[in-house]
């Protein structure tokens, strides 16, 4: 085997991944949830519902003010992840795992559903990837490595669906995949997949992922996506959950493994929550056996991330309110089909502010036992029995189907006649289900049903594959692994096209949203006009540019007349050269023992104010404050002299206090006003002739140091500085003129 | 099928349940309808299912589905294509791989055949 091991800041090398994968077999096998940490202490704060923290993470943006801390949420987060090209999907999941999610959904490519077999090799796909297993098998033995990197059990999870379900089933169990979507009824209803094959597939499926310990999630939520008023169909909903749900545990499947993948129906401008809530209460009533995949309302989004990510807040707050035990995160850009990895990360990062946010919520608030809340939750489930009675009325299942009786946009027991409806002698596979001989047998492992092995051992009837010596789950060296099939479309291909862009010694760069080397980038631009006007400049804003495909991705208006946000894909033609780089120099930062050395050898102060009219004080009183590690904790003396303080009135304080160096922090920077104020400051010193005596340092979230140099500071220090960096060069910069002056 | 909304009148019977009667109620009228089907999967086979099969007994993709195109063409898909397999290692004294093999590269149908005639015929 490879001795390939990650690094924490190098770059995944896809192409080791790739190495040796014939030889590779999953360690485990089996859904893993997170563990809870209840009294949870990270840096000042104490959790309620917390779980057990990473190894390694990127925290939230705010993080540095507390510690860097990153404290996860109870409920396991997924990501759904499928750009077509299995292999950037692998630097994603180690993006996605770094910002939390540890349930990676793997979205087919279209048209798998269909593909009577298991697809090998590593073609590419369309809207997700083709699911083989030389691409689970690399997918599962880079998460192996990214679960030890950050410390927690990373859920590897695909789809157990279409005509080839018990082929994937299998497929999966061999290869410790930990979780699937699997669900009769999606094949029914949305694939068009014959019914009576689908639920006899479904129950061998089910068998081999009980063996596995796989979760299984339903497909449920695919009726409010499709209804015409997604809240309609929630009595409709209970029932698909109900006959998945039964049917799993009757196979052999533990509850506790058994999850309902249920959405929040209704959006804004709805009043959501006050639809929302007896809805998933109702849900949790029922199904209180059983877990709880809160998936994010996808119906309703347009092409705002703004929008999606509020909407999913409120989802959350409905999972919080209630309970989830997997917290889906639908990228905010679903609403306009470009799964971006930028959109993946915020996606994970949004479920994990919220969720965190709301830490301990249910121990000050708790749900009315009576009212509104509880009536309407007994009405819907009340509507869901009645839909039950009426499909046992119609003869049952499959009856009820051809009734066209699910997914009809009234809410039941109203019928609108426009549900989808399925024939139980059609449908893709019809007519392939056959009846067990007398003599049937399986001599396998997980096998679902009657199986005559006593014709041949008696002995292995509860043990079949002792006929055979044992299967492939008992003996993983049997699986035949097959490589690829296709010489023109596979992975190597592709990753050659792209090999100057790729892996930990890449010598060229592009912009990437979604592939290696895309060239993809963003722009958002607000024009003062209408939004046919808006559109048509940004796409010549774009040619101009030199960006090609260029495409509008979402447009929003602002005033019919006044103005129109755009933003807009395009491609750049060129790449960059890492070499030709220019990277300013790293700040080379003083010990605190040296930094608090000099300053005891010899005291130093400094007045310190945002100057202007800025009122933005805290990122200067953090480069000040002791409590934050500021410039104060080595013995400076600091004379802080408030905001909106003007120029000359700095320049004066540090002559009467008879300073050693002045400190001005500008937020504010349109009109370039922050350089402006620092080359006040500046000729102001000059003039009262004490320039040289000074040193002026000069700060703030949009200053560079090239930028306040040039303007007249010593020193500009832009975002992520600290009080050490200050401290150094006051410290540096004092010795220096004092090396000078001799 | 078009209906108003007739709940009202429809849910005389439930609305007098207790919460945990209607839970029940809910949970045995979902497994009147569940029993069927899964009589159905304990009783019947797909060529996914043998495919299935087959992929546990050391069998690739492409493999399993040549096997299991020919149990169809044969109509020995009742008996299950594993024991179809197995039932001519059996009789060749090998191992299940080396007969499954034998069946793709061969083609002796007809020996599968006989190990299961008389016996459904």
């Amino acid at each position: 085997m490879s001795e390939y091991k990650l690094d924490k800041d190098t770059k995944i090398d896809v192409a080791e991944i790739l190495k040796d994968l014939e030889h590779y077999h999953p360690r485990r096998r089996g859904w893993t949830w997170r563990e809870p940490v209840p009294g949870l202490q990270m840096g000042p704060f104490t959790y309620e519902d917390a779980s057990k923290p990473l190894k390694d993470s990127v925290g939230l943006p705010p993080a540095h003010y507390f510690g860097d801390i990153d404290p996860q949420p109870l409920p396991v987060i997924t990501t759904e992840i499928a750009s077509g090209r299995f292999e950037d999907d692998i630097r994603r999941m180690r993006m996605a795992a770094h910002h939390g999610a540890d349930h990676i959904m793997v979205i087919r490519t279209a048209g798998q559903s269909h593909f009577d077999g298991l697809i090998e090799g590593t073609p590419q796909g369309i809207g997700g990837v083709p699911v083989t297993r030389k691409q689970v098998r690399a997918q599962r033995k880079a998460l192996d490595m990214i679960e030890d990197e950050v410390g927690r059990p990373i859920n590897y999870h695909s789809y157990v669906s279409g005509v080839a379900g018990p082929d994937i089933a299998v497929m999966f169990a061999e290869e410790g995949v930990n979780g699937a979507h699997q669900d009769p009824q999606y094949n029914v209803i949305y694939r068009n997949i014959n019914m009576v094959r689908s639920f006899v597939d479904a129950c061998e499926s089910k068998k081999v992922m009980a063996w596995a310990d796989m979760a299984q999630i339903d497909g449920a939520h695919n009726a409010n996506a499709t209804a015409r008023d997604a809240w309609k169909v929630m009595p409709e909903l209970m029932v698909q959950h109900g006959i998945n749900a039964l049917i799993s545990a009757k196979v052999g499947m533990k509850k506790k493994n058994i999850c309902l993948s249920t959405v929040p129906p209704t959006a804004t401008p709805g009043p959501c929550i006050h639809m929302d809530l007896p809805y998933a209460v109702a849900l949790r009533d029922l199904f209180h056996e059983y877990r709880m995949r809160a998936q994010m309302n996808t119906k309703y989004i347009e092409a705002s991330t703004r929008e999606a990510t509020v909407t999913h807040v409120l989802n959350m707050v409905i999972s919080k309110l209630t309970s989830a035990d997997i917290q889906s995160t639908i990228t905010p850009d679903e609403g306009r089909n470009v799964p971006w990895h930028i959109y993946n990360i915020e996606a994970c990062d949004t479920a994990k502010q919220a969720l965190i946010g709301m830490d301990g919520l249910m121990e000050m608030v708790e749900l009315k036992k009576d009212g509104y809340l509880r009536e309407k939750a007994r009405e819907l489930k009340e509507r869901a029995v009645l839909f039950l009675e009426n499909m046992i009325e119609l003869g049952g299942y499959f009856n009820s189907v051809e009734e066209g009786f699910f997914v009809d946009s009234g809410m039941f027991p109203e019928r609108n006649g426009d549900g989808i409806s399925r024939k139980i002698d059609g449908g893709i596979g019809v007519g392939t289900v056959i009846k067990r001989a007398k003599d049937y047998c399986a001599p396998v492992t997980a096998h679902y049903g009657y199986n005559n092995v006593a014709q041949y051992d008696p002995e292995a009837v509860n043990d079949p594959s002792r006929l055979i010596g044992g299967c492939t789950f008992e003996c993983p060296e049997k699986i035949q692994y097959i490589d690829e099939l296709d010489e023109t479309d596979n992975v190597y291909l592709r990753m050659d096209e792209v090999k100057d862009f790729a892996g930990p010694n890449a010598k060229l760069i592009k912009p990437e949203m979604e592939w290696l080397a895309d060239g993809t980038v963003m722009l958002t631009m607000f024009f003062p006009t209408d939004v046919r006007h808006a559109e048509a400049a940004a796409l010549e804003i774009g040619k101009r540019m030199n960006l090609v495909d260029c495409e509008v991705i979402n447009r929003e208006i602002m005033h019919r007349a006044e103005g129109t946000r755009i933003e807009m894909k395009g491609k750049v033609a060129f790449s960059i050269n890492m070499d030709d780089l220019q990277l300013p120099s790293v700040p080379d930062v003083l010990s605190d023992e040296e930094l608090w050395d000099a300053i005891d050898k010899k005291p130093m102060r400094i007045v310190a104010g945002t100057i202007g009219d800025d009122e933005h004080s805290v990122g200067l009183r953090e480069i000040l404050n002791i409590k934050h590690g500021g410039i104060e904790k080595y013995g400076i003396e600091c004379i802080y002299l408030g905001t909106s303080v003007p120029p000359e009135k700095l320049v004066q304080a540090a002559i009467e206090t008879n300073a050693d160096a002045m400190l001005a922090s500008c937020i504010i920077s349109h009109d370039d006003i922050h350089y402006k104020n620092i080359a006040k400051v500046d000729r102001i010193a000059r003039e009262m002739g004490v320039r040289d005596k000074l040193i002026f340092v000069a700060g703030g979230t949009q200053v560079t140091d090239e930028g306040a140099r040039e303007a007249g500071a010593d020193v500009g220090f832009g975002r992520g500085s600290h009080g050490n960096h200050v401290a150094t060069f006051l410290v540096k910069e004092r010795a220096r003129r004092e090396q000078n002056a001799r | 099928m078009k209906r108003n909304d007739d709940f009202e009148t429809r849910r005389e019977h439930l609305k007098n349940l207790s919460d945990a009667e209607l839970e029940q109620r809910f949970w045995s009228l979902i497994e009147e309808l569940t029993d069927p089907l899964l009589k159905l999967g304990y009783e019947n086979t797909t060529p996914a299912i043998e495919r299935s099969v087959l992929l546990r007994m050391g069998f690739s993709s492409l493999e399993a589905k040549s096997l299991v195109e020919g149990c169809m063409e044969h109509n020995l898909m009742e008996h299950g294509a594993g024991n179809v397999v197995y039932r001519l290692a059996k009789k060749d004294g090998t191992d299940v791989r080396t007969a499954g093999l034998k069946l793709i590269e061969k083609a002796v149908w007809d020996e599968a055949e006989a190990l299961f005639g008389g016996e459904n015929a």
